[in-house]
């Protein structure tokens, strides 16, 4: 065997080496590999298991026999070797058979280009397609493109494991029963369903995004790593604006999170941040990618809300924030998205433009909507809105309740600090 | 579905805090109070005393044994419990990262066994 092996070997490998290179190839390819082998055979579940033995194959044999020349070319051969395998040695018990198919998967292996095809983006179209349940599709995508476990999900999105592990496994069922195509879709679908998929890559940037500190490295990475899927979207698809946007508004809300705490580690509110603290770098990249979307003549969510980050950095140049500007933009959301959300940033937006009624006035509008009963955004809107109102006792209930909802102790001292404040 | 919340510390990390800290910590478990109440699905919950005032009760070859204080081995203690009305496990997940003992303990989140359950 090591002769045949030996045509495929870059170089004589040692032991580390050969670990080293199955680890490092592990880490660099993993969701490209899941996306050619899922994206061939139409199940995801079946290919994260074929890639996981194939891993296991180059640990093995790596170490021993070198490193291929194409190590991603080996494991797709090996891991689709082993599919077939699993399906034949449920029929016969040929014990050899696996041997020899290992051999010629390393000559199919070195016979392959160098360049295997990036199907990344149809597994994303494929995890954040209509028919998967939109709460899971950022999950999927964590756990199919980047191979984070079912584990760190939970724990990062707030449910158990045992339930994230088995909607990841409901939705990798339905996508092969239900025949979920890995395509990126044709023009007239693609904007609503190419929305779902930056949805998905937001939502997983957002939950790292909400741990300022990165005192929880799962969280810290999970924003890298949606910074990283951003542009890696961004790349696949560079003459849609919407993945620009997106792009654009992760950079800019990365750039500023070292000055969201103070040197005490208390939470320190956007408009109070210290613009030097800005890194200017990512402000720079992410003001740039805003002007090419810009261009491209297509308005979408993800550019009015970098538009909106914008406004607020604009505030290192000229010292002040343009609230004017930031209230339009966010009215322009508004009629774009019919968000809660957006409607009391609108609210928030205006009050510091100078119109606290007409902010009141539009939070009042969402009172009826439950949802908002236990979402701490609105408590904490309505209670600094109050406070510029001059309603000290009203503002005092609403803190008290986006105190009593918020999770992190430095937001929550904050909360207090301006609360003990009304009684002045 | 009800859910308790048993709030696990370490006693001998409290009284280490500053002063105001803890002033800070009640304020924090009142709005914290308020907000469950507010959202229709607090049932119940106390702050419990320091594990130095607890009594261990078993009964082992007939013998009742009575011991004073909490087993030695354990590090963290229950410190309290807040007994909710939750939809599902995810929700009293969420509800139990907003406890303010989350920051600094753990929060362990049962559910509760319904005697209805059981009749089933």
């Amino acid at each position: 065997m090591g002769s045949d092996i030996g045509r495929a070997v870059k170089q004589p490998a040692t032991e580390s080496d050969g670990r080293a290179a199955a680890e490092a190839a592990a880490r660099r390819s993993y969701g490209k590999l899941v996306a050619i082998l899922a994206s061939r055979s139409g199940d995801v579940a079946a290919a994260e298991d074929a890639l996981a033995d194939a891993f296991a194959a180059a640990l093995e044999q790596w170490p021993v026999s070198g490193v291929p020349a194409n190590p991603e070319g080996w494991l797709v051969a090996v891991a689709q070797r082993r599919t077939v395998d699993a399906i034949r040695r449920r029929r016969t018990s040929a014990e050899g058979a696996a041997h020899l198919q290992l051999i010629a998967a390393e000559i199919e292996a070195s016979s392959m280009e160098d360049d295997l095809p990036d199907e990344r983006l149809r597994l994303m179209f494929a995890c954040a397609h209509p028919a998967i349940e939109p709460s899971i599709r950022a999950p999927l995508i964590l756990q199919t493109i980047l191979g984070f476990d079912a584990a760190v999900i939970a724990s990062a999105f707030l449910v158990s494991p045992a339930t994230m592990g088995q909607r990841l496994v409901r939705a990798k069922n339905r996508i092969r029963e239900a025949g979920i195509p890995f395509r990126i879709p044709e023009r007239d679908a693609l904007d609503e369903r190419l929305d779902a998929v930056l949805e998905a890559i937001y939502a997983a940037f957002a939950e790292g995004w909400a741990d300022p500190t990165g005192a929880e490295s799962r969280r810290r990475n999970l924003a890298t790593e949606g910074i990283w899927l951003g542009r890696l979207t961004a790349s696949l698809m560079p003459d849609e604006p919407e993945t620009l946007g997106l792009l654009a508004l992760m950079l800019f809300a990365e750039a500023r999170r070292a000055a969201r705490r103070d040197s005490n580690g208390d939470y320190v509110p956007l408009a109070e941040q210290d613009t030097k603290v800005w890194d200017s770098g990512l402000i720079d990249e992410a003001e740039g990618l805003l002007r090419r979307a810009g261009v491209m003549g297509k308005i979408g969510r993800y550019q009015l809300e970098a538009a909106v980050q914008s406004a607020h950095v604009a505030r290192r140049l000229t010292g002040e924030t343009d609230w004017q500007a930031i209230a339009r933009f966010y009215e322009a959301l508004s009629r774009m998205t019919q968000s809660p959300v957006v409607a009391i940033n609108h609210a928030v937006a205006l009050a510091h433009a100078g119109d606290t009624g007409a902010g009141l006035a539009l939070l009042g509008t969402l009172a009826d909507d439950k949802r908002l009963l236990t979402y701490q955004p609105y408590w904490a809107a309505r209670a600094e809105l109050l406070t510029l109102a001059q309603k000290p006792l009203e503002a005092h209930e609403a803190y008290g309740m986006a105190i009593g909802l918020e999770t992190d102790p430095a937001i929550r001292k904050f909360l207090q600090s301006r609360r003990a404040r009304l009684r002045n | 579905m009800r859910y308790m919340l048993f709030i696990h510390l370490d006693e001998s990390q409290m009284p280490k805090s500053p002063a105001d800290k803890g002033y800070e910590m009640l304020a924090a478990y009142g709005a914290y109070n308020e907000a469950l109440k507010k959202a229709g699905i607090y049932l119940a919950g106390d702050r419990l005393t320091p594990s130095a005032t607890t009594t261990q009760v078993r009964i082992a070859d007939g013998k009742t044994s009575v011991l004073d204080g909490p087993y030695a081995e354990t590090r963290e203690q229950i410190g309290g419990y807040y007994i909710i009305e939750a939809e599902d496990l995810d929700s009293a997940i969420a509800w139990a990262a907003r406890c303010p003992g989350a920051n600094h303990g753990t929060i362990e989140v049962r559910l509760i066994w319904e005697a209805t359950s059981v009749a089933q």
